[in-house]
Order: structure tokens, then C-alpha cells, then sequence
């Protein structure tokens, strides 16, 4: 898909708790052979705090996206919230966001839910949204407390933490524009979370080669035969990154070899923030890339979807780098903690009230 | 009796298909199988299937298969036996054209796993176990079989990398087998450091979850020449039963079930192990593996893992194992497994196997039920 007018990126703000659990604690906990989790390429993940959940991670990102993008709040006519872990089932998280950043009550605002493509259906509305003319700047964030079942592989990858980004008309105070998209969505369960149920359930080996393979693999090869582009134009890759292993294999599978999808590659370190886990890559991209790069983007939510980006880089992103904490300062401010902290922190174990 | 023969028969790759159901794979088989005959009418349907009701809740299985496979409304029934569900489909198709009731048969066998998470399918195969003294206590299929794999090697005192050859083997054999689940080869290394599921059992010592269908059709001496212009004997059949609750056999260390059901066979087709020339059997487990050739009369107790070492039982060694891979590579879809050990006997001796080749006149096809509760086995002439 290509709007009228192009649409980019004016700002963009990642935030990723301090709190990190070390796989090989997990390994130890449950009885996995010690070594499994290195196996997912991953190595330790980030762990909400008990006064940490999407409000206030998507706040803090929100506010770092603000920082780069150098506006006033007020001036953001859409703000969007993707996430699959709201604090309420019903009652949006976005208003809370927007109050506590001074951009409500003038705004269009909704939190969506596509399993860790909700953000990414978010930047599709805005792009829309902006090209036709009827916002200036639209806020989206991608945040997730993610759940899983104690025990279950899950448990390895499942982590905290979000990204946002405010997105503008290209020109219009942006250091990146969007080349074109391509979406791609099928009726495919591979993942999913009933009502009341406190953790999601996984059709294991159906979440890879259905649902996650195939959708990224559609929607990139979409993209290049829509833009006449190939791998090797472009300078990134940044897949969505459930765990270490799969962006390596799909970028493999799509002929980008691994040196482009290194820079965004942060699951290893922080484990899978779900609506934060391409937006948070892209994030670490922007903040090494020159400009005049490329960069595809793709990010990926069970259920199942997938959306492919071309990304330009322009001048002036330079200077947005250091106007707020970068990936990399997230990734050195950390704090391990023990599994039965974690347990605590995620709210597997609850004191009893006398 | 009447003579029985092999003169059709079909299967399916073996895999985790995502996008064919148990009916679709099943069809799939019966096609190809009923193709080799010339599109010629079968009279009845025997299907071999474990899971079709504890994962899939499709009852009345025979019907459910005729129907979608356009068989009309012949004669159609499902036979279980755990993971001899297959094995016992044959013995069952066999008696029905030996007996005179039919001259054509087709004996189907499929299984549909990978729908479900494995947990699910754990407890779906742990039910071929004692539901009462084995599944009530929580223990799986694989910990069953550990706790003889291990008694195999303390008793014999065979090390880790001595018991990793089986899977060395059969991977090598699947490597060749264009319809296998895991055609790679892997090394004793791997094997000795893979994924620990059930100590002794590691990953690698497991056959895989997978899907697959396979089916054969039987003929009576009188039309096996009018189908098929290389028909296969059916020349020995023998099934067999055991305590399925193993606390109460008497030694962990042989399956009585093989060995009744063998003496049996052997006897009905008027030969000794050393005549044959090609061997399917049943190995779930590395352990399997070698306590099925000790129990058919192949190898001594307890020396099976150094022959293999030294290159028994490899390709070109008279009887030739497991050309197909074996459950552990070729793979294991449960209740059709058995159908597929006879369909690559029959190919074999026929000479149209496409995986590693056995030039051979004589073949064997084990397949257990449980932990060598139910085992049959079917003998094979050119």
C-alpha cells in the first residue's frame, strides 16, 4: 500500500523495565535441561516491576517519542495503544496515556488488540490518518506485560517493555519516511487467550511454519514485488522477534543475510515485549542508521498477520538520537533478579490477606 | 486357509501436515493403493488407528474412512491396538481373505497427531499403558521404556555412546527415504547429548509425532495375479499378547509378546530367522530397536548395539534393518505405522521400494502395541 502523500517517522521512544530473570533461572526452575533457552537464542528477559504495567511502559516510550519528536503534546491528533496485556479488560488504556502526556481531550484514541501486531495496524490507521490530512501527528505505542503459563516454554520469552513512535507527513519534521507497506492476515489460531483465562495457550511447532514463517515471508515478499525492490537493497532487516532463533531463520528464508538483522535484534537480551518486539528492534536500528538506508521492518501477531514496511531514512535523524535514553542505555540499566521474585513481580504467587 | 496376497499399495509422506485432516491423509493412501491394483473395487475396509477418539473424538472411524475415500458402502471397521494398531489391521485383513469372507481387502491404517499440543498427545499415547496400575501414577509412554532402557544397560553394561548407534543408523537409512519425517543423518555425539526426556531417553532416541496414512490391499490367490503382476505372499502371520501392567512380567528385558507372535509366524511360513532378508520393526525407542531383533531370534541378548557398531544389520547385510528409517526416522504416525512396515516389506520384495534397497525374497514386519503388549508379526514371500 502506498498513500497519496508519504507519511514518516517525526520521533520515536522505547522503554524496557530494569528488571531482568536470566533463562538458565527458568532452565533451573522447571527441570529444563540447562542449555534449551540458549537453543531459542535467548538469554535473559525484562521483567515488569509490581508499579509497572502497558500504562506505564507506554507511557514512558510515549514520552521518549515526544523528546525526539520535538512537539508539543497537544499538537497529536491520534494516539494508539497495541497491546494484548490491558490492566482492564474494558476501559482503554489510552486515556490514561494521553492524560498523563497532556494530549487528551482534543484526539481520536483506542487501544487495539492483535496479538504483538496491534502496534503495527496502529501505524497503518496513522499512516492513513495523516495522508489524508485529517491529523497533523499521531501517536502510536506498542507495549505488552506479556503473560506466560509457569513452566511453559512461554515462560523463556514472555517479557515487558514498548516502543512508540509519533508519526507525521513526510517533510512534515520527519527523519524517515515509509516507502510503501504490504499487509497480510489470515484465520490462522496459532496463539491465543480466552476470557479469563490467565495465560495463553500455543499450538507449539503451528507457530512456526503457518502462522509465523508464511505471514512475514507473504508480506515481505508482497512488499518487493509491489516496490520492485529486493533483499539486497535493503541496508536492515527487522522481523518480529518472538525469539532469537526465528527473525534469523526468516531473514535467512528471504535471502537478508545476518548482518542486517543483527542491529535489531534485541530478544536475546530483553525476550519477547510482543507489540515491542520489531518496534523496539526498529528503534535500535534508527539509532545507528545514516541517512539515504533502507530498512524493512515486519512485524507479526499470532492469530495471524503480518505487515512489511520499506523504510527510508532522511537527514536530520542524527540529532534526534540523543534526545532521550536509546535501546542501548535500556539494555545496560539492569537488574537481576531471582525466579521467586519474578514470580512475585508477575503476580504468580499473592499474599494472603487475613 | 487360503493363500493371501500384497497386491496394492499407497501411502502418504510423513510429517506434520498443517493443512491435511486424518480423513484427507487417509484418502490420500487408499488413492494411490487402489491405483496399483488398476482402480479395481475393494470389499471391505480395515483400518488400523490409535487416536482417532482420545485426540481427534471421531468414533465409528471404518464408516467415516469408507465414506470420504468413495469406497461406497462396503464392509468398513477400525481395529486398535494401541501403536500395533496397524500391524493388527494387517493380521485382521489377512483373516478375512484367508477365511474365504472376501477376495479383496483393503487395509488402511492413519493417524492424525499434530493438531494437538503435546501434552495432549502424551496422554493420548500413555494410554496404551495400564490406565489403572501405569497412566493412574502419572508416568508417560517414554518413562516406561526408559525404565528399560535403563535396566538394558546396566545388566549388559552398555555405555551411552554405545546405545547412540540405533539412531545413527536409522537416520542413515532415512536419509535415502524420500517419504521420511526426519530425512537427516546424525551423529553419536548428538544422539549422546540431545534433549534428555526420560533419563536414559534422550530426544534423539525417540521416534517423532507425526502424521501419515498408508494402505494396502490383500487378494485372494485367485485375483492376486488378475491386479497385480508382482504380488507378495502374505506367508506368516503371528500375534501375541502380554501383561500390559509390567510390573507383573517376569524379565523387562524381552517382549514374550515378539517372541510368541514370531515362533508363530516363522512356523506358518516355514522359515528361520536366518532366511530372512529384510526386516521392519517396531523401534519407538533406541531400547525397542534392539530388544526386537534380540526377541525375532536375530542377535543375542544384550550384543545387539556392538553388532550394529561393527555393521550388522546395516544395508547389504542379510537380514537388512529398518531400510525405511524406522520409526525413529522414517517415523511413527502411531496406528498407521504397522501398514507402512508391511507396505515397504511388500515393495521391497517386489522391487519398487524407493528408499535404500533390499534385494531379498523373504521380509518381516513387527509392530508393537504398548510396551510389547500387543505385538504382531507378519511374514512376507515374493
Amino acid at each position: 500500500m502506498k498513500p497519496v502523500n508519504d507519511v514518516g517517522i517525526a520521533g520515536w521512544g522505547v522503554y524496557i523495565p530494569k528488571y531482568r530473570i536470566k533463562c538458565s533461572e527458568i532452565e533451573a526452575m522447571w527441570g529444563f535441561q540447562p542449555g534449551y533457552c540458549r537453543s531459542l537464542n535467548v538469554y535473559e528477559k525484562a521483567v515488569a516491576g509490581v508499579d509497572e504495567d502497558t500504562i506505564t511502559i507506554g507511557y514512558e516510550a510515549a514520552k521518549n517519542a515526544l523528546l525526539r519528536a520535538k512537539i508539543s503534546p497537544s499538537e497529536v491528533g491520534a494516539i494508539y495503544v497495541g497491546t494484548e496485556s490491558k490492566p482492564y479488560a474494558v476501559k482503554p488504556s489510552i486515556t490514561v496515556i494521553g492524560e498523563a502526556l497532556g494530549i487528551t481531550p482534543k484526539t481520536l484514541g483506542a487501544d487495539l488488540e492483535f496479538a504483538c501486531r496491534a502496534a503495527s495496524e496502529a501505524i497503518e490507521a496513522s499512516i492513513g490518518l495523516i495522508a489524508s490530512g485529517m491529523i497533523k501527528y499521531s501517536l502510536v505505542i506498542g507495549a505488552d506485560t506479556a503473560q506466560a503459563s509457569p513452566g511453559d516454554v512461554l515462560e523463556f520469552t514472555a517479557s515487558s517493555g514498548g516502543a512508540a513512535y509519533v508519526l507525521a507527513k513526510r517533510g512534515d519534521n520527519t527523519v524517515a519516511y515509509f516507502e510503501g507497506s504490504f499487509s497480510y492476515i489470515t484465520d490462522t489460531p496459532d496463539f491465543w487467550r480466552r476470557p479469563r483465562s490467565p495465560y495463553p495457550y500455543h499450538g507449539e511447532q503451528f507457530t512456526g511454519d503457518p502462522a509465523y514463517f508464511y505471514h512475514i515471508i507473504s508480506a515481505v515478499k508482497g512488499l518487493m514485488e509491489s516496490l520492485g525492490l529486493r533483499s539486497s537493497d535493503f541496508d536492515y532487516a527487522v522481523f518480529h522477534q518472538p525469539n532469537g532463533r526465528f527473525p534469523l531463520k526468516v531473514a535467512s528464508k528471504l535471502g537478508f543475510p545476518k548482518d542486517k538483522v543483527l542491529p535489531g535484534l534485541i530478544t536475546p537480551y530483553i525476550g519477547n515485549t510482543y507489540n515491542g518486539s520489531a518496534l523496539i528492534g526498529l528503534a535500535a536500528v534508527l539509532e545507528q542508521a545514516k541517512p539515504g538506508q533502507r530498512i524493512l521492518l515486519a512485524p507479526f501477531g499470532s492469530g495471524s498477520g503480518s505487515d512489511a514496511y520499506s523504510i527510508i531514512v532522511e537527514d536530520g535523524i542524527e540529532e534526534r538520537v540523543n534526545l532521550a535514553p536509546k535501546v542501548k542505555d535500556f539494555l545496560e540499566n539492569k537488574e537481576y533478579i531471582s525466579y521467586s521474585l519474578y514470580a512475585k513481580f508477575r503476580g504468580l504467587i499473592e499474599k494472603f490477606e487475613m | 486357509m487360503r493363500k493371501v496376497y500384497v497386491v496394492g499399495v499407497g501411502f502418504t509422506k510423513i510429517g506434520r501436515f498443517f493443512d491435511k485432516g486424518l480423513r484427507e491423509l487417509f484418502a490420500e493412501a487408499a488413492i494411490k493403493a487402489l491405483d496399483d491394483i488398476g482402480g479395481e473395487k475393494v470389499q471391505a475396509l480395515v483400518v488400523g488407528n490409535m487416536m482417532s477418539s482420545s485426540l481427534g473424538e471421531q468414533d465409528n472411524l471404518g464408516a467415516v474412512l469408507a465414506d470420504y475415500a468413495g469406497l461406497g458402502g462396503i464392509p468398513a471397521f477400525k481395529v486398535e491396538a494401541a501403536c500395533g494398531s496397524g500391524g493388527v489391521a494387517v493380521y485382521t485383513g489377512y483373516s478375512l481373505v484367508a477365511s474365504g469372507l472376501f477376495d479383496i481387502v483393503m487395509v488402511g491404517g492413519v493417524e492424525k497427531q499434530t493438531e494437538y499440543p503435546t501434552r495432549i498427545v502424551s496422554k493420548g499415547l500413555a494410554q496404551a499403558s495400564d490406565a489403572e496400575y501405569e497412566l493412574f501414577y502419572g508416568i508417560s509412554f517414554t518413562g516406561l521404556n526408559a525404565l528399560v532402557m535403563r535396566k538394558y544397560m546396566e545388566t549388559y553394561g552398555l555405555t551411552r555412546d554405545e546405545m547412540s548407534v540405533w539412531p545413527v543408523l536409522m537416520h542413515k537409512n532415512a536419509s535415502k527415504n524420500p517419504y521420511a519425517q526426519l530425512p537427516f543423518e546424525v551423529t553419536i555425539e548428538q544422539v549422546s547429548n540431545s534433549m534428555l526426556i526420560a533419563d536414559p531417553i534422550r530426544l534423539l532416541d525417540s521416534s517423532p509425532i507425526g502424521d501419515g496414512a498408508a494402505a494396502l490391499v490383500l487378494a485372494s490367490e485367485k485375483y492376486a495375479r488378475k491386479l497385480s503382476d508382482t504380488p507378495v505372499e502374505i506367508a506368516g502371520v503371528g500375534l501375541a499378547t502380554d501383561h500390559i501392567y509390567i510390573a507383573y512380567r517376569d524379565d523387562l528385558l524381552k517382549l514374550k509378546a515378539t517372541i510368541d507372535a514370531s515362533k508363530v509366524a516363522y512356523r506358518m511360513a516355514k522359515v528361520e530367522p536366518s532366511q530372512i532378508d529384510v526386516v521392519e520393526e517396531h523401534d519407538a525407542f533406541t531400547i525397542l530397536g534392539y530388544m526386537n531383533l534380540e526377541d525375532l531370534g536375530f542377535s543375542e541378548r544384550g550384543k545387539t548395539p556392538k553388532e550394529i557398531a561393527e555393521g550388522r544389520f546395516h544395508p547389504g547385510d542379510k537380514p537388512t534393518v529398518n531400510p525405511s528409517g524406522g520409526l525413529k526416522a522414517r517415523g511413527h504416525p502411531v496406528g498407521a505405522t504397522g501398514v507402512y512396515q508391511v507396505a515397504e516389506v511388500a515393495m521391497q520384495l517386489r522391487g519398487d521400494y524407493p528408499g535404500v534397497k533390499v534385494n531379498g525374497e523373504i521380509g518381516l514386519a513387527q509392530s508393537i502395541g504398548g510396551l510389547g503388549t500387543t505385538v504382531s508379526v507378519i511374514i512376507l514371500r515374493r
